[in-house]
């Protein structure tokens, strides 16, 4: 089976500011893999660079087996920050029901489509929402919607940029165990500020810091994460990632 | 109001139920398309778009009379205008992402200022005011058509990619892993809002485009769980609008443009003091404002 993701040789530069050099990176089919590493590291870029949001400069990035434009259609994909307005006018389908742009270019949603989408909302527990006005959600109802967004694309990759960051720790463990039950029938790729939840269920860690190292998550101890962190402790004081190295 | 009736009774003044017409008809591409302005946070550059058009507006006028192209109406001037600055800023506003603002402040002044001298280098003397602040009053029955023309073509397009544009003004990145063409979508709505403006400059002016474009459609948010629902009370909203500014100042002998534009801007202020709270009621909290979690 091929891989789920494939970098080889990738360098990227923002400008002056080299963020990966000949980086590689391996992420077999079926795997729960969690990205860590201090902020300013890539975590965002290496993401950006497998939804071909951005182009390596050398080296050559696969996703599903293919250049990200085209993989990226089996991809589900969850951003980082809720960039909506919060006052949009949209129903907790209309915004499921995005994930299954791209199928068809012109006219509405079809009968499939819909299906779909609906499945998708009783897969994250919110089945009797859909006509809800999304904006006047909980943040973490919010956030289910988004995932389900995400799985109406049948995808066979999730790509989740710091998903628990905005929910509280209830919805945090609700989350992981959806995510647990999902890595069943699909790779999960998740950037996470949380090492103490993502070792529980995550089958690798992929440390990003300018280069990637992949760990087994068994394997995975403080002296690795402190290796990953040194060159921040002494410089940033972003509390909320310097104290998991402590842990 | 009677008077007003009956002088759109009288047949001897035509001009009125043009007038009344026209801002009808248009309101349909105002409010379809300043929901999209709106949602997406882009009434400054359908602001530039606008001030550009007297740039087109000026060089049309120049032209026919200066230079003999007697065929040049005004109104193709405006288009052309209004279509190339909306191309010139959608490509500033994708691609020179640093100083956005000041490059379209820029044109937004400049498109203006060609304008102006445009119209002072025109043979006889031509007072910019019309095209400034609207000259609904002036609409011809030919130019009735050309609104009704150029509203099938926005509304058209604004519902058949509705999901689209719908999808790349809530979250454009999730969109472009979707596979829809951002860009394309955007430059799309952009030439829209071209045309839009277009017909907003004859009713109520270039000036006061934006109140138009937008405050229909801001209104209409508070009453709206949908973007298409937004669509349909902006665009009732802005009929309303038009044909009671229309009305108000035939009766007070005040100019139409303002008019309109004045009660916009009340109905506006109503609809954010008193509106939404007795909406809020009447639908036991439900309101877009109000983030209750829902269980």
């Amino acid at each position: 089976m091929e891989p789920a993701v494939t970098l080889r040789d990738v360098s990227f530069a923002f400008g002056d500011r080299q963020i990966f050099t000949g980086a590689n990176l391996t992420v077999a089919a079926g795997e729960f893999a969690t990205i860590v590493g201090p902020n300013g590291g890539g975590k965002t870029t290496l993401l950006k660079l497998l939804l071909g949001l951005l182009r390596p400069d050398r080296g050559e990035v696969k996703i599903l087996g293919r250049a990200p434009e085209q993989g990226r259609s089996r991809v589900g994909y969850l951003p980082q920050h809720a960039r909506h307005d919060p006052q949009f006018p949209a129903t907790v389908m209309d915004v499921v029901l995005m994930g299954r742009l791209g199928n068809r270019w012109i006219g509405p949603h079809s009968q499939e489509d819909r299906a779909l989408a609906r499945e998708a909302l009783g897969e994250v527990g919110l089945p009797d929402l859909a006509e809800r006005s999304f904006a006047e959600l909980s943040g973490g109802q919010q956030q289910r919607t988004l995932i389900a967004r995400a799985l109406c694309s049948q995808p066979d990759l999730l790509l989740f940029d710091e998903p628990t960051a905005n929910v509280d720790s209830q919805a945090e463990e609700q989350f992981f165990a959806l995510m647990k039950d999902l890595n069943q029938r699909m790779t999960i790729l998740t950037v996470s500020h949380d090492l103490g939840l993502v070792s529980q269920v995550a089958s690798q860690v992929i440390c990003v810091n300018h280069n990637i190292i992949v760990h087994a998550a068994s394997e995975l101890t403080g002296d690795h994460l402190q290796e990953i962190y040194a060159a921040e402790m002494s410089i940033v004081h972003h509390n909320q990632v310097l104290e998991h190295p402590h842990d | 109001m009677t008077e007003f009736l009956q002088a759109l009774a009288n047949p001897a003044i035509p001009f009125l139920r043009y007038a009344l017409l026209a801002g009808i008809l248009s309101s349909l591409a105002f409010g379809t398309v300043g929901t999209y302005v709106v949602v997406r946070r882009i009434s400054y550059l359908a602001g530039a778009i606008a001030h550009c058009v007297l740039g087109g507006i000026g060089a049309a006028l120049y032209l026919q009379n200066a230079a003999g192209w007697t065929w040049l109406e005004p109104l193709h001037g405006a288009l052309f205008a209004s279509v190339l600055a909306a191309l010139a800023i959608g490509w500033v506003s994708l691609r020179a992402r640093q100083r956005e603002d000041t490059v379209i402040g820029a044109m937004w002044a400049v498109g203006m200022a060609a304008g102006l001298i445009f119209l002072a280098k025109t043979p006889g003397y031509i007072d910019p005011m019309s095209y400034l602040f609207g000259n609904i009053l002036l609409i011809s029955s030919a130019d009735l058509w050309l609104i009704a023309g150029l509203d099938l073509l926005v509304v058209a397009v604004a519902i058949l990619f509705y999901n689209k544009f719908l999808a790349v003004c809530f979250d454009d990145v999730f969109a472009r892993v979707r596979g829809i063409r951002v860009e394309f979508y955007y430059m799309l709505l952009l030439g829209l809002i071209s045309l839009t403006v277009v017909l907003l400059v004859s009713v109520v002016g270039i000036v006061m485009v934006i109140a138009l474009l937008t405050l229909p459609a801001a209104m209409a948010g508070h009453f709206s769980r949908r973007l298409w629902q937004m669509m349909a009370i902006g665009t009732v909203i802005c009929m309303l609008l038009t044909s009671a500014g229309l009305a108000v100042s035939y009766v007070h002998d005040l100019p139409t443009g303002g008019t309109i534009i004045i009660l916009a801007g009340l109905a506006y202020l109503g609809v954010v003091t008193f509106g939404q709270g007795r909406w809020l009621r009447r639908n036991g909290g439900r309101g877009l404002r109000r983030r209750r979690p829902a269980e």
